[in-house]
This record gives C-alpha cells, sequence and structure tokens, in this order.
C-alpha cells in the first residue's frame, strides 16, 4: 500500500530538516500508529505524504499503490485514495459544510470514474454519514469548521473520511481536544472503515486512542526518524515511561 | 512558490484570453466628427430629432462642464483624457432608417447580440425578459414591447420616448442627477445618447424584468447612457443592465447617469452586472465607467435596491445612491466587485436620511486579485429630521496573492440623535492552508478558488433575479479565473 524509503524533507523557508531519512511499510489492511514527542516531525510526515507546499524531499522516495506518490498533485494523491484528518481543520468562512462536503465527494467521484450524486443524493447520505458519528445536522449548514468546537471540528474530518472512503487514512492527532464520548465515536467511525483493503496511520500523542483503535504497529518518531517499532505494547510502554528518553536522544 | 500565488500566476495569463465578449462587429457606422464642442451637442440633438427645450438643456449642461474639473478624490490613477480624442455619436447606418420590427433589423446587429447570450428574436429570446439593446450611441431593438403595452408600462429607449412620452421625460429627467451634479453627469447631459426610459403607472406590477444591454462596439467612441426609472404609487418594477466592449488597446469611455423614482409604496429593483473591457493583464485597454447612479425615494415606504456585480473595466468610479425622502422608505445596496490584474475600483453607495424611520442597507463585497486595487467608499447621512432612520452596513474585502490591495472608507454622519448606524467590516485573505484543505478533500485549484469566492459573494447573488443569478455567478468564477474557477 505505502512504502516510505529513507525519507528526508526539509522545510523550504529555512531549509531546516525536518525528516531525516524515515522507513516504513504499510499493508493493506493495517493500522500503524505513530506516537513520538512535540516537534518530533509527525505533523510534517502527513503534509509531505499529502504534497502540502513549502516542503522539499531532498532524498528518499515514496510510493503508494506503486506509484511514485511525489510527483502526483495534491489533488491527484487525494483523488488516488489519501486522505489526511488536519491535526488543525482549516476554517472556510461562508462556505457551507454541506456545499463543501458535496463538492468535495463529487469532484472525487468525477476523478474515480463514479457518477456524480445530485443535490437530494447527497443530503441524504451526508445526514445518514453524519447521524452514525452523532453530528447534529445543523452542522451542515454552517460555514466549513468556522466556529467549530475543537470536538466538531474533529468529527467533521471524520464525517469527511467516511464520504471519501480513502484507501489510506492518516489520523493526526484527532483524538487531542476530544472528551472520552466523542473519542468513542471517533473511533468506531474509524473501526467501521476498518476492512482488509484500507490502511490507517495513527497520530497520536496519548496512548488511550489506541485502546479504541487497535494498531497492528506502533512506531516512535523522534527527530525526523523512526527509532523504535513494536505492536501494542510499546504504547503502553511509551505511556509509562513518557517520551523522556527519546527526546534526549534526538 | 506558495500555492496563491501560483494560482495567481495561472489567472493571470487566463483572464485576458477568457473575455469572450472581446469580438468586434463589422458594420457600417454613421458618425460625426470627433471632439466635443456646442455645435458636437447641437449635432447630437439634431440627429435625436429633438425639440427645443432638450437642446437647451444639453447646452446648459454642456457650458457648465466646461467650467468644472475632472473629480480627483478617488483612489483610482490614469492617464490625462482628451475629451476632444472621441466620437460621441456613433450608430449604425442601418438604424438611421428605424426599423419597425425585428424582422428589419439588421442581421449582424441581431448576431452580435446572439452572440453576447442576448438573442433578440421570438423565437430564442428569454421568457420573462424584455431587453432594449444599445448599441454604441443608438437603441437598435426592444424586445416585448406590445405585451408590456398592455399593462400600461412605458419600456423604450429615452430618445423615443421624448418624441412620444415628452411630458414624462421633462418632469423627471435631471431631476434625480442634476446636471451639474458632477463632471462626468454634467459631461453626460451634454451629450447623452441612448438608453432607456421605464414608466410603471399606478399599483402596476410590471409583469416581466426588464432587461437593457449595452454594448460599446466602435473604436475611439464614448459611450454616454442615460436612463431613468419612474414607479409610481403602488408599482413594482425589476430592471436588469448587462455591459460589454470589444478588446481595444486604447481606452474607452463610459460615462452613464441613472435616475430612478419612487412613488409612494412603490419598489424598483435595480440590477447591474458590469462586465465592460477590463484591458489585459499589463493594464492596456480597458474602459474607463465613471457612472452617476441615484434613486430618489420619494413616496412614503418606498423601496429602491441597487444590486451590482462589477467585474469589467479598467477604471471604475461609481456610487449608487439612495435618498430617502418619503417616511418609511428603504434603500438598499449589494454589491460584488471583483478586479484582477491591473483593474482599478472606486465604488460604494451612499444613503441619504431624509424622512422618518428610513433604512438602509449595505452588503459590500470586494475581491482583488492580481496586481488590483479596489476601494470601498459609503456615505451614510442622517439628517436632522431623520427620527428613528437605521443604517446596517457590512463591508467584506477579500485578497488573492499578496500584490493587490482593498480599502474601505466610509463616511457617517448622524445629525439625529435616535438614529442608529451599524457599521462592520472584515478583510481576508485566500490562505494557503485553506487551498491545501480543499485540493486534499480532491478539488482542483480553481474549484477550490471558485468554492471560496462563491461563499464569499453569496449573500450578494442571492439578491439577483434569478434569470441573472446563474449567470453572473459564472461571471464571478471566469473573472477571477478562466479565472476563479
Ligand atoms: N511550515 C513550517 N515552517 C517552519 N517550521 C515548521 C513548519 N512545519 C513544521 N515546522 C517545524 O518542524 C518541526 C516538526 O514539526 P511537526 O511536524 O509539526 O511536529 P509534530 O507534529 O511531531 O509535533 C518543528 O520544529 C516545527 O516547528
Ligand atoms: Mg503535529
Amino acid at each position: 500500500m505505502l512504502s516510505i524509503q529513507n525519507l528526508h524533507a526539509q522545510i523550504e523557508d529555512d531549509q531546516k530538516m525536518i525528516l531525516k531519512g524515515l522507513n516504513l511499510e504499510i499493508n493493506p489492511g493495517e493500522v500503524h500508529a505513530i506516537m513520538g514527542p512535540n516537534g518530533a516531525g509527525k505533523s510534517t510526515l502527513g503534509n509531505v505524504l499529502a504534497g502540502k507546499d513549502g516542503y522539499e524531499v531532498t532524498e528518499g522516495s515514496v510510493f503508494f499503490k506503486g506509484e511514485d506518490l511525489l510527483s502526483l498533485e495534491v489533488e491527484e494523491r487525494a483523488h488516488a485514495g489519501l486522505f489526511l484528518a488536519f491535526q488543525y481543520p482549516v476554517e472556510i468562512p461562508g462556505v457551507q459544510m454541506l456545499n463543501f462536503l458535496r463538492t468535495c465527494t463529487n469532484e472525487t467521484r468525477i476523478a474515480r470514474g463514479l457518477p456524480e450524486l445530485n443535490g437530494m443524493e447527497f443530503l441524504k447520505l451526508a445526514r445518514a454519514k453524519a447521524a452514525e458519528l452523532k453530528i447534529n445536522p445543523d452542522m451542515l449548514k454552517r460555514s466549513v469548521n468556522s466556529g467549530f468546537s475543537g470536538g466538531e471540528k474533529k468529527r467533521a474530518e471524520i464525517l469527511q473520511m467516511a464520504l471519501l472512503e480513502p484507501q489510506f487514512a492518516i489520523l493526526d492527532e484527532t483524538d487531542s481536544g476530544l472528551d472520552i464520548d466523542a473519542l468513542r465515536i471517533v473511533s468506531e467511525g474509524v473501526n467501521a472503515l476498518r476492512d482488509a483493503k484500507r490502511s490507517f496511520l495513527v497520530i497520536t500523542h496519548y496512548q488511550r486512542l489506541l485502546d479504541h483503535i487497535k494498531p497492528d504497529h506502533v512506531h516512535v518518531l523522534a527527530d525526523g526518524q523512526i527509532v523504535r517499532s513494536g505492536g501494542p505494547e510499546l504504547a503502553l510502554e511509551l505511556e509509562e515511561r513518557g517520551y523522556v528518553h527519546y527526546e534526549k536522544a534526538a | 512558490m506558495a500555492a496563491t500565488a501560483d494560482t495567481v500566476e495561472r489567472v493571470k495569463k487566463i483572464s485576458a484570453e477568457t473575455y469572450k465578449y472581446g469580438f468586434e462587429t463589422d458594420i457600417e457606422m454613421d458618425r460625426i466628427p470627433k471632439g466635443l464642442n456646442e455645435d458636437i451637442v447641437r449635432m447630437i440633438s439634431a440627429k435625436k430629432n429633438e425639440p427645443e427645450w432638450l437642446l437647451e438643456w444639453r447646452l446648459e449642461a454642456y457650458r457648465r462642464w466646461t467650467q468644472m474639473e475632472e473629480p480627483d478624490w478617488a483612489k483610482v490613477s490614469f492617464p490625462k483624457i482628451d475629451y476632444n480624442d472621441y466620437y460621441y455619436y456613433a450608430a449604425p447606418k442601418s438604424v438611421a432608417d428605424k426599423p419597425k420590427s425585428l424582422d428589419e433589423v439588421d442581421p449582424k446587429l441581431l448576431e452580435t447580440y446572439k452572440r453576447l447570450g442576448i438573442p433578440l428574436d421570438e423565437q430564442e429570446r428569454l421568457a420573462g425578459v424584455a431587453v432594449d439593446a444599445v448599441f454604441d450611441s443608438v437603441s437598435v431593438a426592444t424586445t416585448f414591447k406590445h405585451k408590456l403595452e398592455e399593462v400600461s408600462v412605458i419600456f423604450m429607449p429615452i430618445s423615443e420616448a421624448v418624441e412620444k412620452h415628452p411630458e414624462l421625460v421633462r418632469k423627471y429627467l435631471g431631476t434625480v442627477v442634476p446636471t451639474t451634479d458632477n463632471y462626468f453627469a454634467a459631461l453626460n447631459s451634454a451629450v447623452f445618447t441612448d438608453g432607456s426610459f421605464v414608466y410603471v403607472p399606478k399599483g402596476v406590477r410590471c409583469p416581466m424584468e426588464l432587461s437593457t444591454y449595452f454594448r460599446i462596439n466602435a473604436q475611439e467612441t464614448g459611450q454616454f447612457e442615460r436612463t431613468l426609472i419612474v414607479c409610481d404609487d403602488d408599482a413594482y418594477v425589476s430592471y436588469l443592465e448587462g455591459c460589454t466592449a470589444p478588446m481595444r488597446d486604447e481606452n474607452q469611455l463610459h460615462a452613464a447617469v441613472v435616475e430612478l423614482v419612487a412613488m409612494d409604496n412603490s419598489e424598483i429593483k435595480y440590477s447591474t452586472v458590469q462586465n465592460w473591457y477590463p484591458g489585459d493583464e499589463n493594464g492596456k485597454g480597458g474602459i474607463y465607467n465613471f457612472v452617476t447612479k441615484r434613486a430618489q425615494c420619494r413616496g412614503v415606504n418606498s423601496k429602491v435596491s441597487w444590486t451590482q456585480v462589477e467585474t469589467g473595466s479598467a477604471v471604475t468610479w461609481k456610487y449608487p445612491s439612495c435618498v430617502l425622502q418619503g417616511d418609511g422608505s428603504q434603500g438598499e445596496f449589494y454589491s460584488i466587485a471583483i478586479t484582477n490584474n491591473l483593474q482599478q475600483a472606486d465604488t460604494g453607495t451612499k444613503m441619504i436620511h431624509v424622512g422618518k424611520n428610513t433604512r438602509s442597507r449595505i452588503i459590500s463585497k470586494g475581491i482583488s486579485a492580481g496586481r488590483s486595487d479596489q476601494t470601498y467608499r459609503g456615505l451614510v447621512k442622517m439628517l436632522p429630521k431623520a427620527e428613528g432612520a437605521r443604517n446596517f452596513t457590512q463591508c467584506d474585502s477579500l485578497l488573492i496573492g499578496d500584490r493587490c490591495g482593498a480599502h474601505t472608507v466610509p463616511y457617517i454622519e448622524a445629525a439625529n440623535p435616535s438614529a442608529a448606524v451599524e457599521h462592520e467590516a472584515t478583510t481576508s485573505k485566500v490562505s494557503d492552508d485553506q487551498l491545501f484543505y480543499c485540493r486534499q478533500r480532491g478539488m482542483d485549484e480553481e474549484k477550490a478558488l471558485a468554492l471560496i469566492v462563491n461563499g464569499f459573494v453569496k449573500e450578494v447573488l442571492q439578491e439577483l433575479p434569478m434569470e441573472f443569478a446563474v449567470e453572473a455567478q459564472a461571471l464571478v468564477e471566469i473573472s477571477l479565473e478562466g479565472s476563479v474557477g
């Protein structure tokens, strides 16, 4: 599904190197968790994979479903099935959530050779998916992420994921800012999408998310590299010992 | 390169090519000599077979104009205009024979309007919309005339109205915008050629949209249209004007005057989709659009709303205004102004509250892209007798890229202590993060920009008559893209 080899990436503006030789293999159906101290480069990894401007890959390669991911435009990566749930979802004042979701969904469907959904069809679909995530349908009428609480924003990200049905989703600290009920609902939303062909990269700071979304593999990212990998038990160990050890190593 | 900068670059390249109205009609023209003096004014008046009073009115305006100075307070700059270097009258030769019906109209003219998306002939014309088509200095055709006559609504070129309804024209012409109101209004009064006249009698709700389509075609020619709309007691009319011009390297002058009169309990809805040629990506060519538009709400509880979508012109100077005289009268101004490349726009409104419990509402949405510069200039004035008057103003600017400018200049004068004025203003930027977010969800850059811009302007687009809202939305997208789109 996803194969990252020796990935080096720096910030374009100040040429600060953030990812320093990162390797990761993710197979279809797997859930990988990435944990690590603040500033380790976790969000940078998500951004580079999604194709955000402002980063420069200086070395290494990324293949997604056998294709050279780094040569694709942002939207082409999305069409190919890559989804990024943002750590900080972006506000778009004036643009109604429903209209935004429908545009995203239809643009993606067109690119994937599927027929567009008309207004009624889409409204039904969006309402059903929103209900599963216990999202108040009024949210669909509000402007994209504008004035949403932290929890609402994160739920809206999962709603988008549910509508776009990606093959590979990166969840960047989707758990932060969620209370325990919201965490459960969001996790259920993710678990409902888990299947043998779909993979996840779950970036998190806390072990508690991984009680709900059981990972197959856990990695520690520190100073731009994966410094340790293991099974779910690694998350428990990190919870106990913290990242101090890794921050020093960094 | 940052995503927005990249988009703006692309927009710049496309926009000059996307001005799809830039073609020229090759047609034999009747012109009077270049330049401006009393003889020219007399010639224009003679061409139109005008009565003596109107010639005198023009000459008086001309004399006053020669003593006035071109205004320089707007935040726009352009080379000095040589008023003697324009033609002030140009009309297709075939129109001189006064075609009686559409069958007699020169096919070249019909073809021109068809290409502009305004088919005039019986089979294809827009249902529910009567059109007056003005080509350079003359009206070439007006549709649905008879249907409107059945309900006693007068809708005809103003020069025809001068002949057929002189008493009405004389009663109202220049009463809202006096000939000496400002430099361009004086110029227009001296040399105006055509435009529309509308009179809706007492108690009549005009059964269809009325619309005038202005086309500047001839080279080095100014267009000076004059529109006069009178809505008598308890009457209603919705009117729309559209404008385009060919792509030319030299600048062309357009100085219009529009006067609206609303009597007791009447309502006039006036919409504009202004898409004059904006010039190329280096700022060469384009229309100078210097326009005076004013409404007088003379009657109690009368209402006028101005809705404008301004995407064209090299330089725009325009402040559609309402004088709210009648007690309980209302004025509204809804505006979308888009500037790209090197366009400049200084636009806004004036709401003058004279009567008691008058209300006004201003919603202005300005979008600047490229290296363009835009100013919102608005005046809200409450006179001493405007007991209980209310105004709400919301003025939002959206910037695309970082080489454009947006300025907001609100003037508020409240001379009545019970009057309330509320003003909100925001300036925002289409951010790289917003574009990235949309693209990550599957939209390409143009789609993303269109979505964001449409979200920004939708409040105003909703105010347009249904028949034109879709077209206007498409225009918004085209003018920033191929442009925002
Ligand atoms: N656009 C940017 N400009 C400058 N520095 C950045 C940018 N993005 C990330 N960084 C820096 O890169 C490092 C890694 O950041 P990030 O990937 O957000 O870490 P994490 O998500 O692991 O907390 C930090 O030092 C951060 O300040
Ligand atoms: Mg982060």
